[in-house]
Parts: structure tokens; C-alpha cells; sequence
């Protein structure tokens, strides 16, 4: 009994990743090389040249993922981990009211909130008319539909992910190595750089894995913020899918995105040292 | 053992390559099983003959009704009175059958996108009628079987009250599948305040207008209107034409003149400002209008687009009966009146239009102007020369609806 304790632990989520990752990814990996049409039905031909096709077709909407994801993310940090560092050295007793609030727009629906600033940010809107009328902007200025919205979109709605896990870093970085730190005659400035910025690097890795990949496949702030010249990859998969019944471009698409943010995140990983920043990731 | 050298099935399969190819990459990939599993769910859709008379019949003799309906429709498809609707509470008092209506369709592609894999399963989808526009979309469930043969024998008040144009349609002969809910006319809106009077499609490449145009999301719709501007009439349309639309349409594109590709919320982007010229439905705009916004609808004078939503039964629906009692019950034309009072589109009961007038007799003031500018709306009863300006969608096989798709999805999605 003793021996099979561990895999017993196991069961529940190996079966549920099995049933639910493991199965679902090998059918679509066969899709991915079948061809056809769904009126005619589509046959297994393994018709690998596809993943180049899509490739090829769509690296516009590949790079530009990849550009948005990478802004939104640099962003992101800039933003988050302020407040994170405030929240986890001087939020004092209220700290759990302040996570909170960090958490509250969570609880109202995604795409409630994305929708909720084409109402603020339309060009005759409450926030653009007065700015026009006063004369501080251009009349034909506008924020819908242009890259900076959608890059502003994907930070508003990923923000907390980030804040979370360098929160969650910070918090466990003991005030006395700080004081410690500041013995060692070390100015403030250099405690944080030498000290806390690298005990607190593992959550930004966490959250940067948390935000970079659903930011570059999101589809929704493209779709609703965008304009003709911002369609990311995740809004050409979803036509691919749900418009055109295309599975198998859809499904090559979907595994050349997966394989192009793997390979990015473990290049990440490797350069900032593997094992103590992916276990750090876990904790 | 056998050897599979001289097995007869094997030396069969070395004339196809695709069987050898399969067999060998799942070998190399050490597959075998799963490729086994894989291979049964190669085919995802059949295409299937058109349904004989007897089964028809066979079908409905099997069916009763239940006693209730779920209907899948559009938004601000239907009267409305505050939380209720008039019509389908006239129709339970007088069918007994209750309504659950829902609307669940924004798009056409992404809920059949949504409910294709179910019917393919034969697994319920949730609802038992549903509204398609004439389209890609319902071709392919026409073709797939998706839908259940209507029992004409059932439906009188649409064999008597319909008006000609509306039967017998080319997407569905003889009304086989479908009958229309409404029909609709995609044309240009503008807002006056910015945009001087429009009369042609050339306003849509206007420069004056840069960044403030609106262009729909929907590849048919879209492609349409770059062959009216080039002048190509898109039931005669081949690749070529489209090549010269999609080149005509990404240049409007390219030189910053259109806002986004829109889908249903073009209407908000209009009235919040966000384009000042845009694509549009007719009903919609009139609907704004009669809110007491300052818009204007015009068909343009190179052609505009009409299309019918049409109510079809899925074929894996769990109340059939009910849902094709619901579809003659809406063409009396007393209920076809309240609809088209809310809806603002194309009726295909004709006999409404005196019937709106009569109403209008009896209301006064701004309900009395409303209702009389409904029935004299060219949108909504319009002209024969009107209509002759008209074009449907253009019907596409599999193999050209790739073509077409290759050709307009990258202008709108750039």
C-alpha cells in the first residue's frame, strides 16, 4: 500500500490532464494534417505542409502577437511591481484588503470590462469630446481601434496575474536580510538591487508566464479594441475554427503557437539560471 | 503469422498511398492504436442526397407535440414589451405551447460554428428552432442534412399569406428546409452631421472620410459591396471579379479609410460617433431612427445587397412540432403585423402593410407617425425599381468558397 501511496496522489490530476490535455492535443494533432472540407468530411493525409502554409500565411499575425505580448508584458512589470513592493512592504495590517482590491475586477465578467472602454474611449465619447473640445487633442484623434488600446486592453485585463505572483515573492523576502543588507553598510538603493530584486525575480517569472502566453494567444481585446490593422493570431485561429470550419489550418496554427511560446519560455528560463527560477515558478 | 507482404489488403493499399503513408507514419511513430481511433474520426461532415417524400412524411408521423419551444433568434428580432413579447404570449394562449426564446445568434458563422459539431454528433443543440441567414452557413446545413424537412401540409398560413418573391427561393427549392422570418437590405448609413447626402458606393472610398468608415466583418457581405462599387454583378460574379474587388477593397483599406470590419456593434460605433459612414442593415438604422437618432439609410445607386433570415427545424430539435407550428403561426397576418411594428424589416407577409396603416389610424401622435412612416418605407415594403437594384449573396460551392474566403478574409482581417 505504501508503495502505490504516491500514484494515488497522482490519479486525480494525471487522469484529469490525461483525459482533458493528453487526448484532446493528440486528436488535434491529427486534425492538423487532415484535409477536406466539412460538407465532403476531412480525411487523415498527413498533409504536414500546412504548418509551413500557415505559417507563411500568417507570420504578420504571428510577429505581431508575439510584439503585443512582449510590450504588454515589459508594461506589465513596470506597473506591477510597484505596487506589488508596496503592497508587501508597507500594506501593514491591510494587506489583504489591497490584494483584493487588486483582485476585484475579476469579478466582473471579461468581456463586460474590455466592452465597458469602447463606452469610455469612444471618439465622441465622455472622455475624447470634452479632450476635442478643449482642444488638447486633434479631431480625428482616436484610441478605438488602434494598437495602443489593444496593447492597453491585454495589460488592463492580465495586470493582476502579474502583480499576484511578485507579490507572493516579495512577501516571503525576510525583512532582516534587508536589515542585514543595510549593516553590511549597503545604501537602500543597493539593498534593493542586490537584495530584493533577486529574491523577488522568481515571481516575475511567474508572472510573466502567466501573462506573456494568454496575452499573445488573446483574441478578445484585438476583436473588441482593434481596427483593421491589429488582428492578432488568436483571432485568425478562432475565424479559422468557428468561421471557415478550417480544423486543420486551425489546428496546425494552434500548435505552431504552442510551439514557438515553449521554445521562447524555456530559452527565458535558461537565461535567467533554470532550476531555482522554474522551482521558484512553483512554489 | 501471416505475412503482410502477400497479404492482399496491403499490396491493395501500396496502389494508394495515402493508406501506406498513414500505416508507415504511425509505425515510425509507434501509434498504431491510437492511430486506429484516429482514423474513424478522419470524416467529420457528409454531404447527403435530398430527402425523399416518404421519409418526410415518416419523419412527422413520428413527432407530437410537447408543449413547449426553445427558439434561437437574433437580438431585437421580435416585439417586445418590456421583459415580455406579445406575440409568442398570443402564441401560447392560443397553441398552449410555451416559448423559451433566446437569443443566441450574433453571427452566423459562430454559432454554426458552435452547433456543427453537435448536430454532426446528432447530439441536441439546445434549441428546436432557429433562424439562419441565406448564406454559407445555411447552404451547408441544408447540404449536411443538419435541418429537418418542412411538412408543408402543416403550414397553410405560409402557402396563403407569403408573399411570391419569398417562396421557392434559389438557397432552398421550394421552401424544402426553410421559410423566412424577415428580409433585410444591406446598404450604406451615415450621419448626416459629418457626411454630406450620399447617393453612391464611391462614398465608402471617399478621403474625406478617412477613418471613419465602417465596413462589415462577414466576407459575403464585405465582397458584395467591392464588386458593386467595380460594378460587377456578384450573381454572375467568377475569381477574377472577386481578385478586382479584393484589390478595390484592400486599397479603401490600406489608405486608412476604414475604422474596423465590423460585425452586429457597427450600429454603436454609428451612434456613439465612432464611424461617421458605414455598411449597414436596414432594419437597424430604422430602428435607430425611430429612437430619435439622425441617421440616414440609402441603397446606393451601383446595387445593395438583400438577404433573408430564414426559421429552420435542427434535426436533432426535441420539439419539432411545436417549432413548425410556431413558424405558420407568425405568418397570420395579424401576428405578422406586431412583428414588423417592432422589427423594421422586409415582412414576407404583404397583406401587413394595410394592416399597419389601420393601426396607424387608431394611434395618435408619435405612435401614429411611426407606424405610418413604417408602412410607407421604402425599406421596409419597398419599390419594384427598388428591388431590381437588388443582389443576393452569391452562391458558392465548397471549392469556390475557399477560393472566395482566401480572397476577402485577408482584407479583413489584415
Amino acid at each position: 500500500m505504501k508503495r502505490f501511496a504516491p500514484y494515488l496522489l497522482i490519479l486525480p490530476g494525471g487522469l484529469w490532464l490525461v483525459i482533458f490535455l493528453v487526448v484532446p492535443m493528440v486528436f488535434m494533432a491529427s486534425v492538423s494534417t487532415q484535409e477536406g472540407d466539412v460538407v465532403n468530411g476531412f480525411v487523415q493525409t498527413f498533409n504536414f505542409s500546412v504548418y509551413g502554409d500557415a505559417l507563411v500565411q500568417y507570420q504578420t499575425q504571428f510577429l505581431r502577437s508575439a510584439g503585443y505580448g512582449l510590450v504588454a508584458t515589459v508594461i506589465s512589470i513596470a506597473m506591477a511591481y510597484p505596487v506589488a513592493y508596496w503592497i508587501a512592504f508597507k500594506g501593514g495590517a491591510r494587506k489583504s484588503t489591497y490584494l483584493l482590491l487588486v483582485l476585484l475586477p475579476f469579478f466582473v465578467s471579461f468581456v463586460l470590462r474590455t466592452v465597458s472602454w469602447k463606452f469610455l474611449l469612444a471618439d465622441d465619447g465622455i472622455l475624447l469630446s470634452p479632450m476635442k473640445s478643449m482642444g488638447l487633442v486633434p479631431d480625428d484623434f482616436h484610441v478605438l481601434q488602434t494598437t495602443t488600446a489593444v496593447i492597453g486592453g491585454l495589460v488592463y485585463n492580465y495586470l493582476p496575474f502579474m502583480i499576484l505572483p511578485i507579490y507572493v515573492a516579495l512577501e516571503r523576502v525576510d525583512p532582516r536580510v534587508v536589515e542585514a543588507a543595510q549593516d553590511l553598510y549597503a545604501a537602500k538603493r543597493s539593498a534593493f538591487t542586490k537584495v530584493v530584486l533577486p529574491l523577488s525575480l522568481p515571481g516575475v517569472f511567474a508572472g510573466v508566464l502567466m501573462t506573456f502566453v494568454p496575452m499573445t494567444a488573446d483574441y478578445v481585446n484585438a476583436g473588441i479594441l482593434g481596427g483593421p490593422q491589429n488582428t492578432m493570431i488568436g483571432n485568425i485561429i478562432q475565424t479559422k475554427y468557428l468561421v471557415n470550419n478550417d480544423y486543420p489550418t486551425a489546428a496546425a496554427l494552434s500548435f505552431t503557437l504552442m510551439a514557438v511560446m515553449l521554445i521562447g519560455i524555456f530559452a527565458y528560463a535558461k537565461a535567467l539560471g533554470t532550476e531555482n527560477v522554474l522551482e521558484a515558478a512553483a512554489r | 503469422m501471416h505475412d503482410s507482404r502477400t497479404n492482399p489488403a496491403f499490396l491493395r493499399g501500396m496502389t494508394q498511398s495515402r493508406s501506406v503513408t498513414r500505416r508507415d507514419a504511425f509505425r515510425m511513430a509507434g501509434l498504431s492504436a491510437a492511430g486506429l481511433a484516429l482514423a474513424a474520426c478522419g470524416v467529420q461532415g457528409k454531404k447527403v442526397a435530398a430527402p425523399q417524400k416518404d421519409a418526410v412524411a415518416e419523419y412527422w408521423a413520428a413527432q407530437k407535440k410537447n408543449g413547449t419551444l426553445r427558439f434561437a433568434n437574433w437580438p431585437l428580432y421580435i416585439d417586445k414589451d418590456g421583459k415580455k413579447y406579445p406575440s409568442l404570449d398570443l402564441f401560447t394562449k392560443d397553441t398552449g405551447i410555451q416559448v423559451d426564446y433566446q437569443e443566441a445568434i450574433q453571427d452566423n458563422s459562430t454559432f454554426f460554428g458552435k452547433v456543427q459539431p453537435l448536430l454532426a454528433a446528432n447530439n441536441d443543440i439546445g434549441y428546436d428552432l432557429m433562424v439562419l441567414t441565406n448564406g454559407l452557413q445555411l447552404s451547408k446545413a441544408i447540404e449536411l442534412g443538419y435541418l429537418v424537412p418542412l411538412d408543408h401540409s402543416k403550414l397553410p398560413n405560409f402557402a396563403a399569406n407569403a408573399a411570391p418573391k419569398v417562396k421557392n427561393p434559389t438557397w432552398d427549392p421550394n421552401n424544402t428546409h426553410t421559410i423566412p422570418w424577415t428580409v433585410g437590405l444591406t446598404g450604406i448609413a451615415y450621419n448626416p452631421k459629418y457626411v454630406d447626402e450620399v447617393t453612391s458606393m464611391e462614398d465608402l472610398w471617399n478621403p474625406k472620410y478617412k477613418g471613419k468608415v465602417g465596413m462589415m466583418l462577414d466576407t459575403q457581405e464585405v465582397a458584395n459591396f467591392g464588386m458593386f462599387a467595380l460594378g460587377i454583378d456578384p450573381d454572375t460574379s467568377g475569381e477574377a471579379d472577386w481578385r478586382k474587388a479584393g484589390e478595390k477593397l484592400k486599397q479603401q483599406r490600406d489608405a486608412g479609410l476604414v475604422r474596423k470590419y465590423y460585425e452586429n456593434d457597427y450600429v454603436d460605433a454609428l451612434a456613439r460617433g465612432d464611424v461617421w459612414i458605414t455598411m449597414a442593415w436596414s432594419g437597424d438604422i430604422f430602428q435607430q431612427v425611430a429612437e430619435g437618432k439622425d441617421l440616414k439609410f440609402v441603397v446606393p445607386q451601383e446595387g445593395g445587397t438583400i438577404w433573408t433570415d430564414n426559421m429552420c427545424i435542427p434535426k436533432t430539435a426535441q420539439n419539432p412540432v411545436d417549432a413548425l407550428t410556431l413558424m405558420d403561426y407568425v405568418y397570420q397576418p395579424k401576428i405578422a403585423t406586431m412583428l414588423v411594428e417592432y422589427i423594421n424589416y422586409i415582412t414576407p407577409v404583404p397583406a401587413t402593410k394595410d394592416l399597419v396603416l389601420a393601426d396607424a389610424e387608431k394611434a395618435t401622435g408619435d405612435d401614429k407617425a411611426s407606424l405610418e412612416q413604417i408602412a410607407n418605407s421604402p425599406l421596409i415594403y419597398p419599390s419594384e425599381a427598388d428591388q431590381a437594384k437588388l443582389r443576393s449573396y452569391k452562391a458558392l460551392t465548397s471549392a469556390e468558397e475557399k477560393i472566395f474566403e482566401s480572397i476577402f478574409q485577408p482584407v479583413t482581417q489584415g
